[in-house]
């Protein structure tokens, strides 16, 4: 079969001697297997995070905002900074799952999986901070256009924190959704396999009935792609919106029509790094290594490196056109960014963000695995320093010097932020343990052509496909 | 009694054997409860709809909802009038004419009442009265619930009888004893109490009244004394003033009683071109320093020989020493009798000069005849007093409204003479430390429950009358003195039938209701004219000596003299100048504090932090901390009086320390100062952290007084530039583009307010006006740290980094040093900057960016004008108040009422009293802002629809233009063409703060006018 051929200069996708049934067990073995040591120790540390955050927070709800950092001039920090950064990290999953199936990259079908699961998680997070910041979360419902009794009481569809509430949980369903259709076969497959009657009762619930029939396959196709194609423009739209609410202010440092497309690289720069921070650390503790090659680690360093110069990129346009437009506020907005109080936070979002992907170009460094982990961290605080700095920088010195303030976070705006990275941490946990991590379905449809054994025994100038069965046990 | 009554339930019973009888008492129920054939018929059972775990079920449902509906809600009583009291309409406002004075304040005043309570002071503009913050602040002061509630004899209550008895008794064995009866009051200024004293002699023999200001103005009353033969203060007149020369005078602060800003004002606006010259020679960066057009640093030393040159020049004809001097006395010469020279020096010698200059120079400005009657203090008398309770002929000491313990710098030889008399008696309305000193300690009213007539200033008579029933068992100084004096009378009778006596203009009714008449004096006329030796006072003052370091006191606009430091919207009021709030320091210069090694920083949230430095003054050592002040003279420190009171003051207004302890012989300035850096850092609660304008020339406009009358210029494209941008390749003004479609405001008012830089003196009334119109919480020192101060107003201050803001432009502009630098350097202020106020509030944007960002449209554009909040619909997003240009939305950060993290005057009942029932207390969570007070002009709205007629211009106002005596602040209705308001919107100084933002604000600033060179 012609789609079996893949060009041999391709490395590839699958390494090692595999068979469907091997993909099957492996993916299959976190979930039927127990949890080891390791794991608990780092669930146990994720999950007193999580409570000690959601200490913070009902801390803040029942006392009030002012127990955060904030003040008259600064009225966003760490809120809306974890806001952004959550959202940001949650790009990379719709980036791959939708925008590369549409490219036809096959490398995306060993991480989607996790990457969707991760921006699930991170939306999530994101989600929680819109609510918590408002002075009154229990009148948080009020920003939906909810139909009520007060006549023509409505939202405001100018103001762009409403986009926002649209477009987050626009993103949300699609992307659960999605991600639900392609883990259906996946389900199944660990129904089948279940010995215990609780785990096969959930699993099949979970799997919604399937049965592996060809009708199923048609129609899981037909809705993976459809529902692609409505992922795509999401990925440039949510960014874009949450951009938005800095684009639309008068505030310089904010107003600016850069925003947008610098805000989507940043986000994508970021999600391909937290992917990478997740995956390098599941591969070798879920023994997935074949599956999640260095291959797919160097790609997304590549990735990560193009987003991380268009960011960069970004970062200068603004100074120039800062200085260019000869606007006294802006250029002071930017002097001020650069070179005042907060210069450190300035140089920690350029080091970390423009400097630092710039090692990818060295083909050795994006291959090694420990220096990939590494810039991935990296990455990720430069991506929170940037937000960081435009909202505190823009803020703390704007237009009348009188109300010129600076900010810094008590307790309470750490312990949420740490909080959200627990929650984060719990929910991938047990997601490590529950669910089948690696798309298997769609991977086991690759593996004649990218398989390294079957590449191997084409390129040996073997038969096609190759009737290479290792036999196993 | 028992009942012997036997009923019979049935025949049966009148047989004893029967065997129903004894069958029925020992089973009442005849018939067995068929329960085991209930339970055992299992068929019926299983087939009954209510099973067992269904009966628990309404078990738990009818427990659960009979204990819900026992829960009621929060009941408020809130008890209506069964009779309504005549004049009384349940949501209609009162206002009654009053006065207030209580020692260091004086005004004729306006009290707005509501269901009872006085909830607000306006100036009684009728009756020409000003109000300054504290005047404005004084309304919660009655609302203190630390005051002194009922008279006591040594800390145990007593009853207003046996109180008066006792000492009546006590003063009459004074009398038997041969010893003197003195009196120690502050300045009343009203002719009736001294009357009252001197009458007291009559009958109880040797009497005394010493007048004491705690803060004194003793050394011009002595020297107006000398020269014209009567003890008071000439009166100035600042609006005929052309040339205004002050040396160490803070006439726009406290000096000499104050209220001397609004005819300051009035010469300070350009008209036909012409507007009065200032020159100001001070040590302190002062409010009259800050307005100067030229301001001179001198430490009080050189201001006495400064002085003495200046006399020296003017009426000697001498040739000055000093350039400065030189110059002012252009400045003299050029305004001939227009020009006026006061002084601050508490110096005889040099008050004396100040006069014999005005003289010489014939200054209209300053009129002998009508006698200022505000200050009344005799630093002599007092001195001999305290010496004479030491030496025991002082047989009873009576105080009123004074708090000697607190306010002498020797309190300690005082109180040591207190237990040497054999009475002490102190009539106080709040709790101090003099109460706590005294045997006999009586609560007095607070003005507004008082009655009184007090003569302001010479002829000029003004009334005082209760608003309320005293709060507390409280009886007046008067009250005493003429049950004392043996009279049955009650004041108030009193002073109708001396009012009959007086020859007022009025009758008793229009003059109560006016608030003031005028009348021949009562006070004596002077006799004689003292000979004056000016020659030696000359003398004495060109040959003072200064030492390497001097202290100058002040008091600030806030807390004053000190008396009101239980009111914590004063102790939150930021000072005018250093912007910091709930406390006082030593302003120290640059120079002398990277000599001494002081330091100031801004820690990571902003927050300023001080050194702290051992102050030693005459031997008395204090820990303060210090401030770094621009414009303070070198070799100068300042320290504010007012500060460090601790009776009676809840603990989060025991703030400062006592500067009184400094205030040696009454003197201002101390030249016996020493001061060292010790370890240790202050945190202060400033909440202005930046100080410059950065060169922003156009946040606050300005020009001189040259160019602004040169009319071959276009205002619009010299001194009041309109910002262009460029649309389609043309330059067309900012304002000429716009994304947003117009609001109609052609029906109705259309609501602007204009602010006159010219005529703002920054004297902070108009902040608490608006504090107490629009219930503004206090957050407290540690908040206001944080930059969360809730004032809806605030004055911004501003700093040079060159000597001129005009120079900071320049400097910005030419950017010699590269911009990094430049930028870095304007942060810094000059040693003797230009300053410069603008108040800024909501400025109303016709398209604001607040109301595009808010998600749920909390806040949206009013048909009048307004920017409105709906407090309700907030959700506390703080979007809009990031969004704001202006940074002029608070956020509720905490729940600020009922909460006793924040026990301010909204956590006690007695406090929420001062609350405007017409303006919600919002709860946290949710922005606000100025609404320019919706409240008031919408009751003047349906006020004049009620009646039929259009409403006139002067009833729409805001409390900050009704409270701005400068006049600095107007408000109005643009769609009234022949309004104030209309015509300042129009005039050539006005333009809009960050006109390139395109905000279209409905608040105007004019541009500010300097009376300087070019």
């Amino acid at each position: 079969m012609a789609s079996h051929y893949e060009a041999s200069i391709r490395q590839p996708l699958i390494i090692g001697n595999k068979s469907y049934h091997d993909i099957t067990v492996e993916v299959a073995a976190p979930v039927e297997g127990k949890a080891n040591k390791q794991w608990w120790i780092v669930f146990s540390i994720a999950l007193i995070a999580f409570l000690w955050g959601i200490g913070c927070i009902v801390y803040t709800v029942g006392t009030g905002i002012g127990v955060w950092g904030l003040n008259k001039t600064v009225g966003w920090a760490w809120d809306i900074t974890n806001f952004v950064w959550w959202v940001g990290i949650g790009h990379a999953g719709t980036l791959i799952s939708a925008v590369l199936l549409l490219f036809r990259q096959k490398w995306r079908m060993g991480i989607n999986r996790s990457a969707e699961a991760m921006t699930i998680f991170s939306v999530i997070q994101a989600g929680l901070f819109p609510i918590i910041h408002m002075g009154r979360p229990w009148q948080a419902y009020w920003v939906l256009p909810l139909p009520n009794q007060f006549g023509s009481l409505w939202v405001n569809f100018n103001s762009p924190l409403l986009w926002d509430v649209f477009a987050i949980s626009t993103y949300l369903s699609v992307s659960l959704v999605f991600w639900w259709t392609g883990l259906l076969p996946d389900f199944a497959m660990l129904r089948d396999r279940a010995v215990r009657p609780f785990q096969k009762k959930i699993y099949s619930l979970l799997s919604f009935g399937w049965t592996g029939r060809a009708k199923d396959w048609q129609r899981f196709e037909e809705v993976s792609l459809v529902l692609a194609g409505l992922a795509t423009p999401l990925v440039l739209s949510v960014h874009t919106i949450v951009s938005m609410d800095f684009a639309t202010a008068v505030i310089p440092g904010w107003h600016t029509t850069i925003f947008p497309p610098y805000f989507v690289a940043g986000a994508v720069f970021s999600g391909f790094a937290m992917v990478n921070t997740l995956l390098i650390i599941m591969r070798k503790v879920s023994n997935l290594e074949a599956y999640i090659t260095i291959q797919h680690i160097e790609l997304m360093n590549i990735v990560i490196m193009i987003t991380g110069s268009i960011v960069g990129c970004a970062y200068i346009t603004e100074l120039f056109i800062a200085w260019y437009s000869g606007v006294e506020y802006e250029q002071y907005a930017f002097l001020n960014r650069a070179t005042g109080p907060y210069w450190w936070a300035y140089l920690f979002m350029m080091s970390c963000n423009v400097f630092s992907p710039q090692f990818m170009w060295s083909k050795k460094l994006r291959t090694s695995i420990a220096f990939s982990f590494f810039i991935s961290i990296v990455v990720n605080i430069g991506m929170w320093f940037e937000r960081f700095v435009i909202i505190v920088t823009s803020l703390h010195r704007d237009y009348l010097p009188s109300a010129w303030t600076m900010f810094s976070p008590t307790f309470v705006d750490i312990g949420i932020f740490i909080g959200t990275i627990g929650f984060f941490f719990v929910l991938f946990l047990l997601y490590a343990r529950t669910f089948p991590v690696i798309a298997q379905a769609e991977v086991k449809s690759i593996l004649k052509s990218s398989g390294d054994n079957y590449k191997r025994h084409r390129d040996a100038g073997g038969e096609n496909p190759a009737p290479t069965k290792q036999t196993k046990k | 009694m028992a009942s012997n009554k036997k009923y019979w339930k049935s025949v049966e019973e009148l047989d004893e054997n029967s065997s129903i009888v004894d069958t029925l008492r020992k089973n009442e129920f005849v018939e067995e409860i068929p329960t085991d054939e209930f339970l055992g018929d299992k068929e019926s059972l299983e087939s009954s709809s209510t099973t067992r775990r269904d009966f628990l079920k309404y078990v738990g449902f009818s427990t659960a909802a009979a204990s819900l509906a026992a829960c009621e809600g929060p009941v408020i009583k809130s008890i209506p009038y069964v009779v309504k009291p005549d004049g009384i309409i349940p949501g209609v406002a009162d206002f009654y004419a009053t006065t207030m004075a209580d020692g260091f304040d004086f005004a004729n005043v306006l009290v707005k009442v509501r269901e009872g309570r006085p909830i607000k002071i306006e100036p009684n503009k009728e009756a020409h009265g000003t109000t300054n913050a504290r005047v404005q602040a004084s309304v919660l002061s009655l609302y203190d619930s630390l005051r002194l509630k009922e008279p006591l004899l040594d800390g145990e209550s007593i009853s207003w009888s046996d109180a008066n008895s006792q000492i009546i008794k006590k003063l009459e064995d004074v009398k038997t004893a041969g010893k003197t009866i003195a009196f120690l009051t502050s300045t009343d200024a009203s002719p009736l109490t001294s009357d009252l004293i001197n009458q007291l002699g009559k009958n109880y023999g040797d009497v005394r009244h010493v007048i004491y200001d705690s803060v004194s103005e003793s050394a011009a009353i002595d020297a107006f004394e000398a020269m014209y033969g009567s003890r008071a203060l000439p009166s100035y007149d600042f609006s005929k003033a052309s040339t205004i020369v002050s040396i160490g005078a803070d006439f726009l602060g406290d000096w000499q009683g104050g209220g001397f800003d609004v005819g300051y004002a009035k010469g300070r606006v350009p008209d036909h071109g012409k507007m009065s010259h200032h020159t100001q020679f001070e040590a302190n960066m002062s409010l009259s320093g800050a307005n100067a057009d030229v301001r001179v640093k001198a430490k009080p030393s050189v201001q006495k020989t400064l002085l003495a040159d200046l006399y020296n020049v003017i009426v000697n004809g001498a040739s000055a020493k000093d350039a400065n001097v030189a110059k002012a006395v252009k400045q003299i010469k050029s305004a001939g009798s227009n020009a006026v020279v006061i002084t601050g020096i508490q110096d005889k010698d040099a008050q004396l000069l100040a006069l014999a200059i005005n003289k010489a120079i014939d200054s209209e400005v300053v009129d002998a005849s009508i006698t200022n009657n505000t200050r009344q203090g005799n630093d002599t008398a007092v001195a001999q007093l305290i010496s004479d309770m030491n030496s025991g002929t002082i047989g009873a000491l009576i105080i009123n409204n004074s708090n000697p313990v607190y306010t002498l710098a020797d309190s300690a030889e005082f109180v040591e003479g207190i237990g040497k008399v054999d009475v002490s008696v102190a009539f106080s309305m709040t709790n101090n430390e003099t109460v706590e000193a005294v045997q006999y300690a009586l609560a007095t009213p607070h003005y507004l429950e008082s009655w009184g007539v007090l003569e302001m200033k010479k002829g000029a008579f003004s009334l005082m009358q209760p608003t309320i029933r005293p709060l507390f068992d409280t009886k007046q100084f008067q009250d005493c003195l003429l049950q004392w004096n043996g009279k049955s009378e009650s004041y108030n009778d009193y002073i109708k039938t001396s009012f009959a006596e007086m020859g007022a203009s009025k009758s008793w009714n229009q003059s109560l209701h006016d608030g003031n008449f005028t009348a021949t004096s009562l006070s004596q006329e002077s006799t004689s004219k003292g000979v004056v030796d000016i020659l030696k006072a000359y003398n004495s003052l060109s040959s003072a000596k200064g030492s390497e370091l001097e202290l100058q006191l002040y008091t600030k606009v806030g807390l004053g003299d000190g008396q009101q430091a239980n009111n914590p919207w004063l102790q939150e009021l930021p000072d005018p100048i250093t912007r910091t709030t709930w406390d006082n320091y030593v302003s120290i210069s640059k120079g002398d504090a990277e000599r001494i090694g002081v330091t100031n920083w801004n820690v990571a949230d902003g927050g300023l932090n001080g050194s702290l430095v051992e102050l030693t003054v005459n031997g008395i050592a204090v820990t303060i901390p210090a401030l770094i002040q621009p414009g303070q003279a070198l070799g100068s420190l300042g320290i504010a009086l007012g500060y460090g009171r601790k009776v009676g003051l809840k603990p989060e207004m025991q703030t400062g320390k006592n500067a009184y302890l400094f205030y040696k012989g009454f003197d201002s300035a101390q030249s016996d100062v020493s001061i060292k850096v010790v370890s240790g850092a202050h945190e202060f609660a400033c909440i202005q952290l930046h100080n410059t304008l950065m060169g922003r020339g156009d946040i606050i406009k300005e020009t001189n007084l040259s160019t602004y009358n040169d009319h071959t210029l276009d205002p619009k494209h010299s001194w009041n530039p309109v910002p262009m941008v460029s649309l389609k390749h043309q330059e067309v003004e900012a304002t000429s583009v716009d994304l947003w479609d117009e609001f109609d405001t052609s029906v109705g008012p259309h609501f602007n307010l204009s602010i006159d830089l010219n005529s703002c003196t920054g004297c902070g009334a108009c902040v608490i006006a608006c504090q107490s119109e629009n219930n503004v919480p206090v957050v407290g020192k540690e908040e206001m740290r944080k930059s969360r101060d809730m004032h809806w107003l605030r004055i911004d201050r501003y700093y040079s980094h060159e000597e001129s803001f005009s120079g900071d432009d320049t400097f910005k502009d030419e950017a010699e040093s590269g911009y990094i630098s430049t930028m870095r350097a304007l942060e810094d202020p000059s040693e003797n900057p230009q300053v410069v106020f603008q108040p800024v509030m909501c400025q109303h944007c016709n398209h604001a960016p607040c109301e595009t960002v808010c998600p749920v449209a909390a806040t949206s554009h009013g048909r009048q004008g307004q920017n409105q909040m709906t407090y309700n619909r907030c959700v506390g997003t703080r979007y809009c108040a990031n969004n704001c240009p202006y940074k002029v939305r608070r956020f509720n950060w905490f729940n600020y009422a009922n909460n006793n993290e924040f026990d301010f005057n909204m956590n006690d009942d007695l406090g929420r009293m001062v609350l405007n029932p017409d303006v919600t207390v919002r709860s946290r969570g949710v922005m606000e802002k100025c609404s320019m007070c919706i409240q008031k002009t919408q009751a003047s709205i349906l006020q004049a629809k009620k009646e039929g007629r259009p409403v006139t211009d002067d009833e729409f106002e805001t409390a900050c233009s009704s409270a701005c005596g400068t006049g600095s602040i107007v408000f109005g209705d643009v769609n009234d063409k022949e309004s104030e308001i209309t015509e300042m919107v129009e005039d050539t100084r006005s333009y809009h703060l960050l006109e390139h933002v395109g905000t279209r604000p409905n608040v105007v600033y004019q541009v500010k006018v300097r009376n300087t060179e070019v």
